[in-house]
């Protein structure tokens, strides 16, 4: 039942290579076995030494790295890699869940930093467009889905023949949400990037914004475009899987 | 270690004993000098009479002869405390003086010598030591005049039985003084030692003995009281959080419990079971956001937060964080407005960004009017909305959020911050209690507060920072050169 769940979870059509650096033997059988249950390759180093081999020698698409490590710390681990001019993209996880620790991690080179406890749900939407990140920068200047078109430089909105108003934040929003097409998205991760705000708002604050922007795209229309996963978050994409 | 041993070991003891070595010595050289100049001073005297002498003999014996010149030698040396007499031929028999015998060849060394000598009178007495000088006279007649040496001998024994005497009482009293100086501290100490013992212990309120003298002991065990003042408080404020963390924390997780047990007993189909762990994921996240609330507080109040501080505009933290909760405002019934002025300041954007969340937060959770509207009363729209502003005023920085709720009797305000506090006794609303501890731990942090007062009705909550706290002083000169941004 619970792989059913996740396998609705993961929205990436291509199979990712993941490595996963953790010592606590636990947590990490129980991230490789849920990755490998959504169809992805999980490999696991167990300290900081066998991290950094594996990552040089293999080709992943993104590593998640523990901050605390044995013989090797998780941000030296990630120092070396840059040094040598991997740039795998690298997701940090780590129970120091503060701001200046999130700050300290990216700094070193981290692209993404997971504090724990965190959710499954949360880690693959974010492991996901990570590896896409990886791909090459989605850089056109029009995004679409299905008949929503998003035009970046003129700010521009329009589902089919009818053009949207959406408000300077909504757009901002809807182009996050485009730029991630058929990735689930959670509520931190539009936290972070639409507001550039780190903290968990105790309310369902991103959700009453998520309801405005649906009622204006997908109001009126037979096929809904934006979705909430549950337990995860959201995504827009054409049809539902 | 015995008290003594204790007493030696002391700082003031060691000290003394360092400056009495350091005063001996001075006492020591000082006399030395003293001596030294008198020896000089009589030896000179000795000279000067003697040759005086020998000037005005030498004139005799031109003048008289040699029978003149015995005369005269007879009667000088019959005068009292007189000088040394000795005339010889060339050959050294003695013809006149006073003098019994000398050490052998002092009368054939032409000038000035040092002997010992005996006088005629008192033969029983033993040898005594003169300065002499020999003259030769005309025909080889040989003249010796001395004086006694003694009196510069009991001079010097005089002097150095002074310095002896003057050493010792120096270092007596020295030793005595030290001791007391030494007794007097260490007793001092000893109480000290003794409280912070006690305060080791355990027993957090004792406080260090501070005398009425101001010295630096006294100062020293202000400071040490005040630090006490503040250790106390801060423990206090631990074993509050942690009674309250154990209870805020049990009661949900006993409910995380009990729904897990429950699923397990009586749960039939997998709806059931998704549903229980659905509700126990939901339980979980929130105990998560708890422990994060606590962890964020207590890095704000102990001061690790002081990294990734920079310069910001408050207006813009409090326009996004319009941005952000109006939607959610409105679907709850009122209005969120904004009034910004450009606000400057040096601090973590990120707290302050939350701290005025959660005050936004709770205003849009309890700042709804206090009873319905009676009929037939006009009703302006104002008591449903909430006012968020950023301005400056003089050197602080005031972040305000305003609804006209019930507001927080005066008398609450001060326990409304603390941690876990619900002034909300029946806990509807879901919160963990923390929102206002954590705004007042931010607004601590970058050296301000969190004021709370009334705003007829409702509650103004404040954060107050001021634009120049001790850390960014440089920084905010440093924002004086940059040019304004235009608004």
């Amino acid at each position: 039942m619970l792989k059913e769940s996740r396998t609705t979870l993961s929205t990436s059509d291509k199979q990712m290579r993941l490595l996963i650096i953790e010592d606590d033997r636990e947590s990490a059988d129980y991230l490789v076995k849920a990755f490998r249950e959504v169809g992805h390759i999980a490999d696991l180093a167990g300290d900081g030494e066998e991290g950094l081999a594996m990552a040089e020698g293999g080709d992943y698409d993104v590593l998640v790295v523990d901050r605390m490590l044995p013989k090797r710390d998780g941000l030296s681990v990630i120092g070396a890699l840059r040094d040598k001019a991997n740039r795998t993209p690298v997701l940090i996880l780590s129970a120091l869940g503060q701001v200046d620790d999130r700050i300290k991690g990216l700094r070193a080179g981290g692209d993404d930093y997971l504090p724990k406890p965190y959710s499954f749900a949360e880690l693959l939407a974010r492991v996901e467009v990570l590896s896409r990140r990886n791909v090459g920068p989605s850089e056109e200047t029009t995004y679409r889905v299905g008949d929503l078109e998003l035009d970046r430089l003129s700010h521009r909105v329009a589902r089919g023949k009818d053009e949207l108003t959406l408000q300077p934040r909504e757009f901002r929003l809807l182009e996050y949400l485009m730029k991630h097409a058929g990735q689930v998205v959670t509520r931190t991760m539009l936290l972070e990037n639409v507001w550039d705000y780190h903290f968990d708002p105790q309310t369902n604050v991103i959700d009453v914004h998520i309801s405005r922007l649906r009622s204006k795209i997908d109001k009126g229309f037979d096929r809904p475009l934006l979705h909430t996963i549950r337990g995860a978050g959201y995504m827009i994409r054409d049809g539902i899987r | 270690m015995t008290a003594f041993g204790k007493l030696v070991r002391t700082t003031a003891f060691r000290l003394t004993l360092f400056y009495l070595f350091l005063f001996a010595l001075f006492a020591a050289s000082l006399v030395g000098y003293f001596a030294w100049n008198t020896r000089r001073l009589i030896t000179e005297q000795i000279t000067t009479t003697v040759n005086a002498e020998v000037g005005e003999i030498t004139d005799i014996y031109n003048r008289r002869g040699l029978r003149g010149l015995v005369f005269n030698i007879e009667s000088r040396a019959l005068r009292p405390g007189s000088n040394l007499y000795l005339v010889t031929t060339p050959t050294g028999v003695a013809i006149a003086g006073n003098v019994g015998s000398l050490a052998p060849g002092v009368i054939s060394t032409i000038g000035w010598s040092e002997t010992a000598y005996r006088r005629l009178e008192d033969q029983d007495r033993s040898d005594h030591r003169a300065l002499v000088r020999v003259t030769e006279l005309p025909d080889g007649i040989r003249l010796l005049i001395g004086r006694d040496l003694d009196e510069r001998r009991r001079m010097f024994v005089i002097v150095a039985k002074a310095a002896q005497w003057s050493v010792l009482v120096v270092v007596v009293l020295g030793i005595l003084g030290g001791i007391f100086v030494a007794r007097r501290v260490l007793q001092r100490i000893d109480a000290m030692t003794g409280t912070t013992q006690r305060i080791m212990t355990g027993d957090l309120s004792g406080r260090l003995p501070v005398g009425r003298s101001g010295d630096e002991l006294d100062r020293l065990a202000e400071n040490l009281n005040a630090m006490l003042e503040r250790i106390e408080a801060l423990m206090k404020g631990l074993k509050e959080v942690s009674d309250n963390i154990a209870h805020d924390l049990k009661t949900p997780l006993t409910r995380l419990r009990n729904r897990a047990e429950d699923a397990l007993a009586k749960s039939s189909c997998e709806a059931d079971y998704r549903a229980a762990l659905e509700r126990t994921i939901e339980e979980s996240d929130g105990l998560i956001r708890t422990f994060n609330a606590l962890l964020m507080i207590a890095r704000a109040e102990s001061g690790q937060a002081r990294g990734n501080m920079d310069d910001f505009d408050a207006a813009d933290v409090a326009s996004g964080i319009h941005e952000l909760y109006e939607p959610l405002a409105e679907d709850d019934g009122m209005t969120l407005r904004l009034k910004t002025a450009p606000a400057p300041l040096h601090g973590n954007r990120e707290l302050i960004g939350q701290a005025l969340a959660n005050l936004v937060e709770n205003a849009i959770k309890y700042g709804k009017p206090a009873q319905a509207p009676q009929p037939g009363t006009v009703v302006s729209l104002d008591t449903r909305q909430i006012l968020i502003e950023a301005r400056r005023e003089g050197d602080t920085v005031l972040l305000s959020v305003t609804d006209h709720g019930p507001g927080i009797p005066e008398a609450d305000r001060k326990h409304a911050v603390e941690r876990f506090v619900r002034l909300d006794s029946s806990r509807s609303q879901p919160g963990s209690g923390l929102g206002l501890s954590l705004a007042s731990a931010v607004a601590t942090l970058h050296g301000g507060e969190l004021r709370l007062s009334d705003a007829h009705p409702g509650l103004v909550a404040t954060l107050a920072i001021p634009f120049r706290n001790g850390a960014s002083e440089r920084l905010a000169a440093q924002t004086l050169d940059v040019p304004q941004k235009v608004a």
